[in-house]
């Protein structure tokens, strides 16, 4: 009964979506009032109905209601209950209605968060995010319905898998489809002003909060994804350039891009057309990354179970949605005017060069990922493309990227001077070329590209430190350096944080490629092995239950200097239901090292093979991406948004506000 | 020419690429036996050990070789369809029993019913490394000259046989 429920209230949400994808565009196209006044109860209506359906289904994965398909496929009566919910994203029908979900939430966000847009936009926006989720209802209710019955009923399920049987699966997906599907909110703006014919630097400041958020999740649940491979598959390696990484990095590297071309499009009213593309390009690839996961024509770890029929349905959904945006902005964006000129030395095209650049990086992995399936449709052979041609392809076009950024902020608008913007950032690009000389050079190991990455990750703190000394110099009033500090607006602190995020994750990435050690090692018990420094001690390995798998467990002390450092426990656990032996290494992290043991196979007496790594500096790579999020979430609390928001319910006791100047 | 319309076109073909890639499956290796002699074997015959069954005696005729055992699971699943088509007698098939042992082998026909003709014992697993066998079950259609003509990695299904193992079985009796 209650699988049931769900299903019809999907099939009802269906049909408010359609009304919310037709009446309000309709009515905003004819300026009738009450047409467009239906967009905001539409998306609220919709959210209620998609939670519905979406409890529904945590019902019935936490009943262990295995007459449901989808419940008997991806849950087991042993798995432990916050897994059983997490299972509802765990397979592609589940996850399905999580976006389905996650979209609703978003629309009722605009719904609240929109009263300071004009009626026409809010209305166009709202019924484009309709329109996008008549595509996925449809898809749900047509191939891949998570309700569906198993009759007769399954006595046990088939259980989820255990790769996934981890508390990092619980959040990364959420986490992830809020970026994905945060970006179609972006977009719908973007559809929205095309539609409307109104693109203009008011529509910029409306689109950027959004975008930001967005971001913000999208960093998040793509560092989650990289943390969970990191210390789930056993491989100690973090990014692997698979196609599913690659169908989220891109997403995030046009959501970038898009942030930083907002942001001229609000000061300064330029890179309209362009702003529109990328926001068009960011969501269409969130798409494209669906597409690639849940069609089978790519092979990765991570591809869902394939069905042709969803491949065909995904793809005619995509060549709708995004052919459909890419010809409206054909038609539309000449109509839209250039904004006002500049200098190619200058902020803006600062920016723009470094818009170029990540669309150059985006575009090489894009090119990356699907050129196995272009040689394969060509009849050219097969092939896979790896880490080599990324990591060749990537370097060289973040290189220049990350240089611009520590110029960019101290360039002036439209007109800057090349002398004079050396002569400012002389004593940075000093300081952070001999730090990165010397600083390998001190640790026993120099490369030319350990001093590379360094050079860029002090540059930007360099540059960071020089333009905040100016920005004080130049603040008035204030008196103190607190006060002068706190005059600044919180979205100038939020890109200070971010790219301070983006060097802390350089330096990460520099330090485990340059100095991180690893030992594959045959280890008896009672035997010790020696790396960077530390003492790993084998004391054999224990048999340990748990709810659903049995482990080898093995106990490592780890000495250095012959004092205790931790002591550590990686398992090899074999799942019960698919049987299954899963690696779970065990990890000692620290700020400036993470050690890591991973248990291999099991050798005759007690000895095991084992894999040891010392990885120095590894956290700071998804530290640094946590601080580039908390520098999103900081821009977006900045005072002009909250003033937005608030202007329409302060416009009622107006007497009472104080006027407060605004710094920008 | 608008360049606007740029974004449009360079859509269209990737979009062109992936219906492409939709049809096609990116795990299915191409075997680099397919068009080449089939690799000879003389093997002892599961139920009569003191005979010997080779390749040589079966030139002449189109047939299936299937790489089976039964500790496979696969197997299991493409069994049925095996004993389809064995009924329907449109093309003989001979068994190759893979690293296996004698007693589980002949327990597991018995059971599941036997749609081989002959069935060749290969217990060290030497044919299977001349054939290139990734894993049980594959399944090889062999033309009456003795030529691979397509190779099947993993369990046949009923419509893999309709649309691309029976079509060639007809065109190459025909030749």
């Amino acid at each position: 009964m209650i699988p049931e429920i769900g299903h019809y209230a999907l099939i009802l949400a269906l049909c408010v979506a359609v009304v919310q994808g037709t009446l309000p565009i309709y009515g905003a196209a004819v300026s009738n009032a009450s047409l467009m006044a239906v967009a905001k109860p539409a998306a609220r209506g919709q959210f209620l109905l998609v939670l519905l359906a979406f409890c529904c289904l945590g019902y019935a994965f936490a009943e262990k209601d295995f007459s449901v398909l989808y419940v008997a496929a991806t849950s087991n009566s042993q798995l432990p209950l916050h897994y059983r919910l997490a299972a509802i994203w765990g397979a592609h029908e589940g996850s399905l209605l999580l976006w389905m979900f996650i979209l609703s939430i978003w629309m009722v966000a605009v719904s609240f968060f929109s009263t300071h847009l004009p009626d026409a936009m809010r209305a166009r926006i709202l019924g484009v995010m309709g329109l996008v989720s008549v595509g996925f209802l449809l898809f749900m209710l047509t191939v891949s319905n998570p309700f569906e019955r198993l009759i007769p009923a399954a006595l046990d399920g088939r259980d989820l898998n255990p790769l996934l049987q981890d508390p990092g699966m619980v959040i990364h997906p959420p986490m992830l489809y809020m970026g994905y599907v945060g970006f179609s909110v972006a977009f719908s703006f973007a559809i929205a002003a095309l539609l409307g014919g109104t693109l203009d630097a008011a529509w910029a400041r409306w689109s950027r909060p959004w975008t930001t958020v967005a971001w913000c999740f999208m960093t998040v649940g793509v560092a989650m994804g990289s943390g969970w491979a990191y210390y789930e598959l056993g491989w100690g390696g973090w990014w692997f350039w698979d196609p599913v990484e690659n169908a989220s990095f891109m997403p995030w590297l046009a959501g970038t891009a898009l942030m930083h071309s907002l942001a001229v499009t609000d000061k300064r009213g330029g890179f309209k057309a362009w702003s529109v593309l990328l926001a068009i390009m960011a969501f269409s690839l969130s798409l494209l990354g669906t597409f690639l996961v849940r069609s089978g024509v790519l092979t990765s770890v991570h591809a869902f179970a394939t069905d042709p029929k969803r491949g065909l349905f995904i793809l005619v959904f995509l060549a709708v949605v995004i052919g459909g945006s890419l010809v409206l902005y054909a038609w539309r964006a000449p109509r839209v005017g250039l904004g006002g000129g500049f200098a190619m030395i200058s902020r803006e095209g600062m920016l723009l060069a470094n818009n170029v650049l990540l669309v150059a990086a985006l575009g090489s992995v894009l090119l990356g990922t699907l050129y196995p399936l272009f040689l394969d449709a060509l009849d050219l052979g097969k092939i896979s493309v790896g880490p080599p041609y990324f990591d060749t392809v990537f370097l060289p076009l973040m290189t220049p990227a990350i240089f611009l950024m520590g110029i960019g902020p101290l360039a002036q608008w439209k007109q800057a001077s090349l002398p004079a913007l050396a002569i400012r950032l002389r004593w940075a690009f000093g300081v952070s070329l001999v730090t990165a000389v010397a600083v390998p050079w001190l640790m026993g190991q120099w490369t030319p590209l350990i001093s590379l990455g360094l050079l860029l990750a002090f540059w930007i703190l360099t540059t960071i430190v020089v333009d905040l000394r100016e920005r004080l110099l130049q603040a008035e009033g204030g008196g103190g350096i607190g006060g002068r500090l706190a005059m600044l607006p919180r979205a100038y602190w939020g890109m200070v944080l971010a790219h301070c995020g983006v060097a802390l994750f350089i330096v990460g990435v520099t330090m485990v490629k340059g100095f991180e050690v690893e030992q594959d090692v045959r280890m008896n018990v009672g035997e010790t092995a020696t790396l960077g420094g530390y003492m790993f001690h084998f004391d054999g390995t224990q048999q340990v239950n748990g709810p659903n798998y049995v482990a080898a467990r093995g106990t490592f002390r780890v000495t250095k200097d012959g004092g205790e450092v931790t002591v550590m426990y990686p398992e090899k656990r074999r799942y019960f239901v698919q049987n299954q032996t899963m690696t779970e290494a065990a990890i000692s992290p620290g700020l400036l090292r993470d050690l890591y043991v991973s248990l291999g196979e099991p050798l005759e007496g007690g000895a095991w093979s084992v894999r040891l790594y010392h990885k120095p500096f590894i956290d700071w790579i998804w530290g640094g991406c946590l601080v580039m999020a908390s520098g999103g979430v900081l821009a977006v609390s900045d005072r002009r948004y909250r003033l937005a928001w608030r202007r329409k319910e302060a416009a009622v006791p107006a007497t009472a506000q104080i006027a407060r100047p605004t710094v920008s | 020419m608008n360049r606007f319309l740029i974004p449009f076109g360079l859509f269209i073909v990737v979009v062109g690429f992936l219906a492409v890639g939709l049809t096609l499956n990116p795990r299915e290796l191409p075997s680099p036996l397919v068009g080449k002699a089939a690799p000879q074997f003389s093997l002892p015959q599961l139920h009569d050990p003191g005979k010997v069954i080779s390749s040589n005696d079966l030139k002449g005729q189109v047939w299936l070789l299937n790489f089976w055992a039964s500790w496979c699971g696969g197997c299991k699943d493409e069994h049925p369809v095996l004993i389809h088509l064995a009924e329907s007698g449109e093309v003989p098939i001979y068994g190759m029993d893979y690293k296996d042992q004698r007693n589980e082998a002949l327990g597991w026909l018995k059971d599941w019913g036997n749609p081989y003709q002959i069935v060749a014992v290969d217990a060290p697993g030497r044919v299977g490394i001349d054939y290139g066998v990734y894993g049980v079950p594959e399944t090889y259609v062999i033309d009456k000259q003795g030529v691979i003509r397509y190779k099947q990695i993993g369990p046949l299904r009923e419509d893999i046989l309709k649309t691309k193992i029976l079509p060639l079985v007809k065109e190459l009796q025909q030749q």
